[in-house]
C-alpha cells in the first residue's frame, strides 16, 4: 500500500516535470511565434521593401519636412546623409542619398537598422528601396553612396509637419547573412 | 519552534532526528521545513525593507543626499526582486508546508527529500542576489523586470541576478510539484476536492500557475544570458532581435506571477474570516470557481504592462477588456467575504483585524488596478508613482497583511503558545496607519507626474514625498514589533488552549492537539 502510494506520487511528479519542460520549450517557441505574428500582421515590418498596391494621389496642399539622422554603433565607419532634410508633399516619391566610409584597414560587414519619429510614422511610410534591406560590405577605406527611396502617404495625421528617419549601422559578424524582418 | 520540538518527544515514536544545526540541514519534516521557509522569508523581508528605507531616505527631500543615482537604481531593483522572490513567495510556501498536510489529513508532503532541497536552494540564491552588491559594477540596476537593453549591458551583478533567478525558479517549481502531488494524491479518506479548505484550493491553483510560468521565466533569463555572453540576438536589435519581445515573454510570466503572490492570501483570508465570524464561508464553490477563473484570466492579460511599448489599437483594446474582466471574479470573492461577516458573531482578534484590513485595502488596490487597465489613463500614469501606489496596495496590504493574518492565526497551533494580543493589535493599527501614510499620497504624486525609479524630483513633489518617507520609516519600525511579538510568543507566550479560536473548523484544529505534534496524521483521519 505504502509503495503503491509512492509509485502514484512519482508518476505524478514525472508528469509535472514533463509539463515543466514543455513550458520551458514553449518560452523559446514564443520567439518564432512572435516574429511570425509580427510578419503576418505587418507590425514591425522595417527591413522589407514595400510595394504600392493602389494609386496614391499627391497632396500638394501639404508640406512635410523629413529630417535624416545617421549613427554608427561599435564600428569604425563614417555615416551621413548627403542632405540633412527635405521638404516634400505627402504621396510624392523621394530619393535621398547616404554615404558610408570605412575608416579602418579591414573589411567590415554592417547593417543599418531604422528608427522613426514619431513612432507611428512606420504605418505611413512606404520604402521602395533602402540600403538597410541588405548587408553592406566595405573594403578598407572604401566609400560608398547608397540610396533610399520612399514616400509618405497622405494618411499621415495632418498635425504632423516634421518627421525624422534615423539609421544606425551595426557590425555583422563575418559570415552572418543580413537580418530580414 | 522550540516548543514544537520539545513537545514532539512527548508523542514518542520514531522522531529520532539529529539535534542542533544538522536537524535543520537534513530535516524532511514538513513542519521544520515550513518553519525554515518562514524565517528565511522574514529575514529577506528585513533585507528588502532595509533597501526600501534607503530609497525613502533618499526621497525624503529633493536633491541627491545619501544614495548616488547608480546605487539608488540598484536599491530599487534589488528591493523589488528580494521582496517578490525572497520574501512574499517563500513565505507562502512556508504556510503551504505547515498547513497543507495538516488541512488535508496527510502525514507529510509527498516528496519529503525534495522538499528539503527546494528550501536549501533559497539561501544560495539569496546569497547570490545580496552578494551582487559587492561585485565590481554593483548589483543589477535596470529595475526588477530587468528589461533589455539595460540588462544586456549591465555588469557581473546582472549575471549573478540571472543565476539567482534560475535557482529560485527551480526551487519554486520543485515546491509546486510537491504541493500539487500532496494535494491530489495524499488527502485523507473522505476529503473530496470540494471539501478541501479554501487555503488548500488556492494553493493548488497557485502551484499550477507556478509550473506554468516559472519555466518561461527560466527560458527568458537564459535568453538574456546567451545574449550577454554567447552572441545570440534574441533581444539585440543589431542582430535582428527585438527588446519588446523580451517584455512580451517576461510579462507572460510576470502577470500570472502577481496572482501567484495574491491567490494564497485569498486562501488565508478565506480561513480567517469564517473563523472569527463563527459562520461557514459564504459561497464556498463560487470561491473555488472564482479562484480558477482569476488564474485562467491572468494568463491572457500580460500586455497591459506594455501599453506604451507600441501595440496596435485592437491589441490594446483586447488586453484592456480582458484585464477589466478580472475584476468580476475578484468582486465575487470580496462579496463572499463580506457576506460571510454579515450577521456573524464577529470578534476582532489580531488575525481578523489583518484580514479585514486586507479586504479594505486590497479593494483600493484593485480599483486602482482597474484604473490602470484603462489604456488612455495608463498612458498617462505609466511608470509614475501611481503604479507604485497601486501595486503596493495589492502586495503589501494584500499579500503581506494576509501573511500577518495567517501567522497570528496559526502560531498557537504551531508553537502551542499564544502571542500577546495587545501588542498584536498595536502591530495591526500601526501597520495600517503607516502603510496608508506611505502609499496613499503616492497616488497623488503619480497623478501629478512624478516618475518612478528616479532618485531626485521636482520641488512641487517635496511635501508628499516627505509624508511618504515618514510613513515608510514608521512602517519599517513597526515590523520589528512583529519580530518581537513572534519571538516573545515562541519563547515565553502563554500556553495556548486546545482550541484558541472557537469558530475554527479545519482538520488541524479539530483533529490535532495544540501544539501540533512533530508527526501528525500518520493514520489518516476519516473526514465525513
Amino acid at each position: 500500500m505504502v509503495d503503491n502510494k509512492l509509485e502514484v506520487n512519482i508518476v505524478m511528479m514525472k508528469k509535472l516535470l514533463v509539463f515543466t519542460l514543455i513550458m520551458f520549450v514553449f518560452g523559446y517557441a514564443l520567439v518564432p511565434f512572435y516574429e511570425k505574428f509580427c510578419e503576418i500582421t505587418g507590425i514591425n515590418n522595417l527591413l522589407q521593401p514595400d510595394v504600392l498596391t493602389k494609386e496614391i494621389r499627391v497632396d500638394e496642399e501639404r508640406w512635410i519636412t523629413v529630417e535624416f539622422d545617421a549613427n554608427t554603433r561599435g564600428l569604425p565607419w563614417q555615416f551621413r546623409p548627403l542632405q540633412s532634410s527635405v521638404r516634400i508633399h505627402p504621396g510624392q516619391p523621394v530619393n535621398v542619398m547616404y554615404e558610408i566610409t570605412n575608416d579602418s584597414e579591414r573589411e567590415i560587414n554592417g547593417q543599418a537598422i531604422p528608427s522613426y519619429s514619431p513612432r507611428f510614422l512606420e504605418k505611413h511610410l512606404k520604402k521602395f528601396e533602402c540600403f538597410c534591406f541588405t548587408k553592406q560590405v566595405l573594403k578598407p577605406n572604401e566609400t560608398r553612396q547608397m540610396p533610399v527611396q520612399f514616400m509618405i502617404e497622405p494618411s499621415l495625421p495632418v498635425d504632423i509637419q516634421t518627421v525624422t528617419i534615423s539609421y544606425t549601422f551595426f557590425e555583422l559578424p563575418a559570415g552572418v547573412s543580413a537580418v530580414k524582418k | 519552534m522550540a516548543a514544537v520540538h520539545g513537545d514532539a518527544h512527548g508523542h514518542g515514536h520514531d522522531d529520532h532526528h539529529p539535534s542542533g544545526i544538522m536537524r535543520w540541514v537534513t530535516t524532511t519534516n514538513h513542519k521544520d521545513i515550513g518553519t525554515m521557509y518562514l524565517w528565511f522569508s522574514f529575514a529577506m523581508f528585513l533585507v528588502g525593507g532595509t533597501l526600501a528605507m534607503g530609497i525613502r531616505a533618499e526621497l525624503y527631500q529633493p536633491g541627491i543626499q545619501i544614495l548616488e543615482p547608480e546605487l539608488f537604481n540598484q536599491f530599487t531593483t534589488l528591493h523589488g526582486l528580494i521582496m517578490v522572490f525572497g520574501a512574499i513567495m517563500p513565505a507562502f510556501v512556508g504556510f503551504a508546508n505547515w498547513q497543507v498536510p495538516m488541512m488535508i489529513g496527510a502525514p507529510d508532503m509527498a516528496f519529503a527529500r525534495m522538499n528539503n532541497w527546494s528550501f536549501w536552494l533559497l539561501p544560495v540564491a539569496a546569497t547570490l542576489l545580496v552578494g551582487s552588491f559587492f561585485v565590481p559594477g554593483g548589483a543589477a540596476a535596470g529595475g526588477w523586470t530587468f528589461y533589455p537593453p539595460l540588462s544586456t549591458q549591465g555588469g557581473l551583478g546582472v549575471d549573478l541576478m540571472i543565476f539567482s533567478v534560475h535557482i529560485l525558479g527551480a526551487s519554486s517549481i520543485m515546491g509546486s510539484i510537491n504541493i500539487i502531488t500532496t494535494i491530489l494524491n495524499m488527502r485523507a479518506p473522505g476529503m473530496t476536492m470540494m471539501k478541501m479548505p479554501l487555503f488548500v484550493w488556492t494553493w493548488l491553483i497557485t502551484a499550477y500557475l507556478l509550473v506554468l510560468v516559472m519555466p518561461v521565466l527560466a527560458g527568458v533569463v537564459t535568453m538574456l544570458l546567451t545574449d550577454r555572453h554567447f552572441g545570440t540576438s534574441f533581444f539585440n536589435a543589431a542582430g535582428g532581435g527585438d527588446p519588446v519581445m523580451f517584455q512580451h515573454i517576461f510579462w507572460f510570466f510576470g502577470h500570472p506571477e502577481v496572482y501567484i503572490m495574491i491567490l494564497p492570501s485569498f486562501g488565508i483570508v478565506s480561513e480567517v474570516i469564517p473563523t472569527f465570524s463563527r459562520k461557514p464561508l459564504f459561497g464556498y464553490s463560487s470561491m473555488v470557481y472564482a479562484t480558477a477563473s482569476i488564474a485562467i484570466l491572468s494568463c491572457v492579460v500580460w500586455a497591459h504592462h506594455m501599453f506604451t511599448a507600441g501595440m496596435p489599437t485592437v491589441g490594446q483594446l483586447f488586453f484592456m477588456y480582458a484585464t477589466m474582466l478580472i475584476a468580476v471574479p475578484t468582486g465575487v470573492k470580496v462579496f463572499n467575504w463580506t457576506a460571510t461577516m454579515w450577521r456573524g458573531s464577529m470578534t476582532f482578534e489580531t488575525p481578523m483585524l489583518f484580514a479585514i484590513g486586507f479586504i479594505f485595502l486590497f479593494v483600493i488596490g484593485g480599483f486602482s488596478g482597474v484604473i490602470c487597465a484603462i489604456v488612455p489613463i495608463d498612458i498617462q500614469v505609466q511608470d509614475t508613482y501611481y503604479v507604485i501606489a497601486h501595486f503596493h496596495y495589492v502586495l503589501v496590504s494584500g499579500s503581506l497583511f494576509a501573511l500577518f493574518a495567517g501567522a497570528y492565526y496559526w502560531i498557537p497551533k504551531w508553537t502551542g503558545r499564544m502571542y500577546n494580543e495587545t501588542l498584536g493589535k498595536w502591530h495591526f493599527w500601526l501597520s495600517m496607519f503607516f502603510f496608508n501614510l506611505t502609499f496613499f499620497v503616492q497616488h497623488f504624486l503619480g497623478l501629478a507626474g512624478m516618475p518612478r525609479r528616479i532618485p531626485d524630483y521636482n520641488l512641487q513633489f517635496a511635501d508628499f514625498n516627505m509624508i511618504s518617507s515618514l510613513g515608510a520609516f514608521g512602517f519599517g519600525l513597526t515590523q520589528l514589533l512583529f519580530l518581537y511579538i513572534m519571538i516573545n510568543c515562541i519563547r515565553s507566550g502563554e500556553k495556548a488552549p486546545q482550541m484558541p479560536w472557537d469558530g475554527a473548523t479545519t482538520l488541524e484544529w479539530t483533529h490535532l492537539p495544540t501544539p501540533a505534534p512533530y508527526h501528525s496524521f500518520e493514520n489518516p483521519p476519516i473526514v465525513k
